[in-house]
Parts: structure tokens; C-alpha cells; sequence
């Protein structure tokens, strides 16, 4: 099990919305939910490799910038065409004001 | 009139189609205007207000002309409304399918998913099938041989083109496919596009489209009446003019092969009335370029970005006095397109990815 990376600060990300992260020659979305909890998923779209940070957040869902594509970002879950393949997730925690992920 | 063969190969299983993916030019990154993110995430908000009132208003006046249709049926005063009752059937059902497909007209999912099923029946457009078409044709916009919702191929058919008017082929290929797909066959080219897991929805959908027609057709030998048939299957015949005059602005006469939507799409000026059937997809160039954002959201986009685009076309006329005249020059010179200027406050376009194709236009 890896270390816990830093990845932004709590306020560098807006509620409701997704920011982009990229670590180690991996790209990853953290998404500030509604309710003021973290997540974190890999950021590429399952379909066509789009950034998902430039993509639209409602509630639980990201939706895909170039085809609308959706997830829930908490699960990692397709919901919806075009995409069929589920996203991978990442736990997330928040200390001292620092929003940190546990790249696997 | 004789043409030259074609050089370009539009199979999706094809030469071109091989060529695009090994060059890279499928599934490309595209040009996109700088826009903040800030500024971005307000244009992508959702919102069900503006659909469902134009939901409303749709379905309202479908069912008016419809029945107005109906109960004139036998004297010239059935006329008017059918030629409404057509437009709303016929036309407008092309942006409905297109905007809920996108799932960026209402906010709510299954208000998007509803009025696709509907507009996609109407329009028949199996909703399975198309959703994976447009999927791709917003991925290789306008590549040969990616792309499998380009209206004109060059050289262009203009009859084809004309026949598009009243929905003839359309509608003939539309019966075609839900029949084979009916029957369990999803063809070579479908099946570069849809995934194996959603063929069978495809097929499904398919059958029950087909019962639909089947009851549609025996009522109408029933009753002894064209009736059943003006308002179920016809109207995607007498009333396709709309979507078929303004669909062909999109891109008619501009660029392929290219990787920025500002070479390939075109930005129409247009009236109320068919703006409102339209919902908005005159916009064409920012749809494109940026998918996330809603119809009834797409002139504020317009004018944040028109400083970075070539100069909107000022009427549906206009558009047609410059894309016909290509049409007729690509019949000698299938290389020919109309490479619009962009005004001095745009980036320019990216010659080092389009100079061979840009090369090719006469302007």
C-alpha cells in the first residue's frame, strides 16, 4: 500500500465541482461533493480518454466534457452511455486543511 | 451529369476509416476556444425549466395540429395543420433526439430519457444505434470514413441531397434497418460503433417499433383511411423540410479530415421560429466545441466566444448562397471547400495540422 499523496488544498476546489490532479505520470479527478466530503477517481474518461475535470458536476455524478458520458464519482460507477466501463476509485481523506489521496 | 469516383472512401469498415485511426486524425484533441472554468461551469448548468416549457409548448401544439389535422381530415382546411403538425412531427423531433441524447436538456435524467425515446421514434432514429452514431460523429467530426452522420459525401449527391427534403431515403433506410434490426441483424458498420453490449437493446427497440408501424398500417386498411398513416410515419416524409434545411447548414461545404470544429461547422443566424424547432443548434460550431453546454444556454456562449470564430452566418438564405455554389464546384472538384476567414481577434487556425486540406480550398 502506497503513501498518502497531497494532491490540493480543501479550498482549491469549489463545491460541487472537480479538479485536476496528476501525480507520477497519472492524471486523477478530486471532486468536492455538494455535502463538503472528497473523492477521488482516475481522470480519464473510461471511453475516450477525456479529462473528466473539465466536465460538469451534479450531486454524485461526473459527466464527461466530449460525450456526456456519466459516473458517480463516489463509486466509480458508469451511469450512463456512452460509457460502460466503470472508473477506478480512490480513497481520500482531509487533514490539516489538505486534500490527500492514496494512489494505489 | 458525369463525375469522377470518388478518392474519398466513407465506408466505416474502410480504406479511409483504417487510414484516420493509423494517422492519428481519429480521436484527435480538437481546437477549443479559451474559456475559464469559472465562466464554463456557469454554461454547463442544468436546468429542467427551459425544456419543460418548450416540452410543453411542443407537445401542445403536436397534439393541437393534430387533432385539427384529423377533424378537417377530407377538406383542404386538414392542410395548415398538417404542414404544423409535419414541422413539429417531423423536425423538430430531430433536435429533440439530439439534445436529450446529449442529456443536456432537462436536468433531470429521465425527462431526457423520455423525450429521446419519443423524438426518436418520430424521427426514426433507432435510440440505441443513433446515441453510438452521434457518439462518434462528436469524436472524428466530419472524417472520412469516422464519421457516420455526414449529410453530404463529396462529390456531393444533390439529389440525394433534394430527396432529403422529403424524407424519402431517409425514411426508406430508417424502415430498412429497424426491419433488420428487427430481425436480429446488427450490420458490419453498426457494429464498429455500438457495443456489443447494447445491440441487444437495439434490437429490442427495433421490434417493438416495428409492432407500432404493423398496428399503424392494419388500422389504416381497417379504416379504409390515409389517416392513421398522416399521423403515425408520414409526417417524417411531409414535414422533414425543417431539420433536413437547416441540418445541411451545419456543415455543408466546409472542411473534413480536419481537427477544429471552427473549419468544420458552421454558426447560422436564424428566427425565433426555427430556433425554437431547432432548439438552438444553429449555434453549430459551439455546440461542437464545447458538448457540455445546453441549447437554450448556447447564444451566451455564442457571444463569449464569437471573437474566436469566423463570422456567423447572417441567415438560413445566406447559408444557402454560400454552401450551394461548393456543392456545384465539388461536382467538378470534390477537393473543394468554403475555408472561412476568421476575424483578427481569433487564433488562427492550426496550419501545421491543416495545410495540406487548407490547401486544397479555393479561399
Amino acid at each position: 500500500m502506497s503513501d498518502w499523496v497531497e494532491a490540493c488544498a480543501a479550498g482549491d476546489i469549489d463545491e460541487e465541482d472537480v479538479m485536476r490532479f496528476d501525480h507520477g505520470g497519472r492524471t486523477f479527478a478530486i471532486y468536492r461533493s455538494p455535502d463538503d466530503d472528497y473523492f477521488a477517481t482516475d481522470g480519464l474518461c473510461t471511453h475516450e480518454k477525456v479529462h473528466l475535470a473539465d466536465g460538469l458536476v451534479m450531486d454524485d455524478i461526473i459527466e464527461c466534457p466530449k460525450h456526456n458520458g456519466r459516473f458517480n464519482y463516489k463509486t466509480g460507477a458508469a451511469r450512463g452511455a456512452p460509457v460502460c466501463v466503470n472508473l477506478k476509485t480512490y480513497p481520500v481523506k482531509v487533514d490539516a486543511g489538505k486534500v490527500l489521496v492514496q494512489i494505489g | 451529369m458525369i463525375t469522377a469516383p470518388s478518392r474519398r472512401d466513407y465506408s466505416l469498415i474502410g480504406r479511409d476509416a483504417k487510414l484516420a485511426v493509423e494517422t492519428g486524425l481519429s480521436a484527435a484533441e480538437w481546437y477549443h476556444t479559451d474559456v475559464s472554468r469559472k465562466q464554463m461551469k456557469e454554461l454547463m448548468q442544468r436546468s429542467d425549466g427551459p425544456a419543460i416549457r418548450d416540452t410543453a409548448i411542443w407537445l401542445a401544439a403536436l397534439i393541437a395540429s393534430g387533432a385539427g389535422g384529423a377533424w378537417f381530415w377530407g377538406s383542404w382546411w386538414c392542410v395548415p395543420f398538417f404542414f404544423v403538425y409535419g414541422v413539429l412531427y417531423g423536425s423538430s423531433t430531430d433536435s429533440r433526439w439530439h439534445e436529450c441524447g446529449h442529456g443536456t436538456a432537462f436536468r433531470t435524467q429521465w425527462m431526457n430519457d423520455a423525450v429521446y425515446q419519443i423524438a426518436c421514434f418520430m424521427i426514426m432514429r433507432n435510440p440505441v444505434t443513433w446515441r453510438w452514431s452521434h457518439t462518434r460523429h462528436h469524436t472524428d467530426t466530419i472524417m472520412v470514413g469516422r464519421d457516420p452522420e455526414i449529410s453530404v459525401m463529396r462529390p456531393p449527391d444533390l439529389v440525394r441531397a433534394l430527396l432529403g427534403f422529403v424524407g424519402v431515403l431517409d425514411a426508406w433506410h430508417a424502415m430498412s434497418d429497424m426491419l433488420r434490426n428487427a430481425a436480429g441483424n446488427i450490420s458490419a458498420a453498426e457494429k464498429t460503433f455500438v457495443p456489443e453490449q447494447e445491440q441487444g437493446k437495439a434490437i429490442r427497440i427495433a421490434r417493438i417499433w416495428t409492432a407500432i408501424y404493423a398496428a399503424t398500417i392494419a388500422l389504416a386498411l381497417y379504416s379504409g383511411s390515409f389517416l392513421p398513416l398522416m399521423l403515425v410515419g408520414l409526417p417524417r416524409l411531409y414535414g422533414a423540410w425543417h431539420h433536413v434545411m437547416v441540418g445541411l447548414l451545419q456543415h455543408g461545404g466546409l472542411a473534413d479530415n480536419v481537427i477544429d470544429h471552427r473549419l468544420n461547422s458552421r454558426t447560422v443566424y436564424m428566427n425565433p421560429i426555427s430556433r425554437f424547432i431547432y432548439w438552438n443548434m444553429n449555434y453549430h460550431v459551439e455546440h461542437h466545441m464545447f458538448p457540455m453546454v445546453p441549447y437554450h444556454a448556447l447564444p451566451r456562449l455564442h457571444e463569449l466566444i464569437k471573437h474566436d470564430l469566423p463570422a456567423p452566418t447572417p441567415s438560413i438564405l445566406a447559408g444557402y448562397r454560400e454552401m450551394v455554389p461548393v456543392f456545384l464546384r465539388q461536382l467538378r472538384n470534390e477537393d473543394y471547400f468554403l475555408k472561412r476567414e476568421l476575424p483578427p481577434t481569433a487564433r488562427p487556425y492550426r496550419e501545421e495540422f491543416h495545410n495540406d486540406v487548407v490547401a486544397a480550398a479555393a479561399e
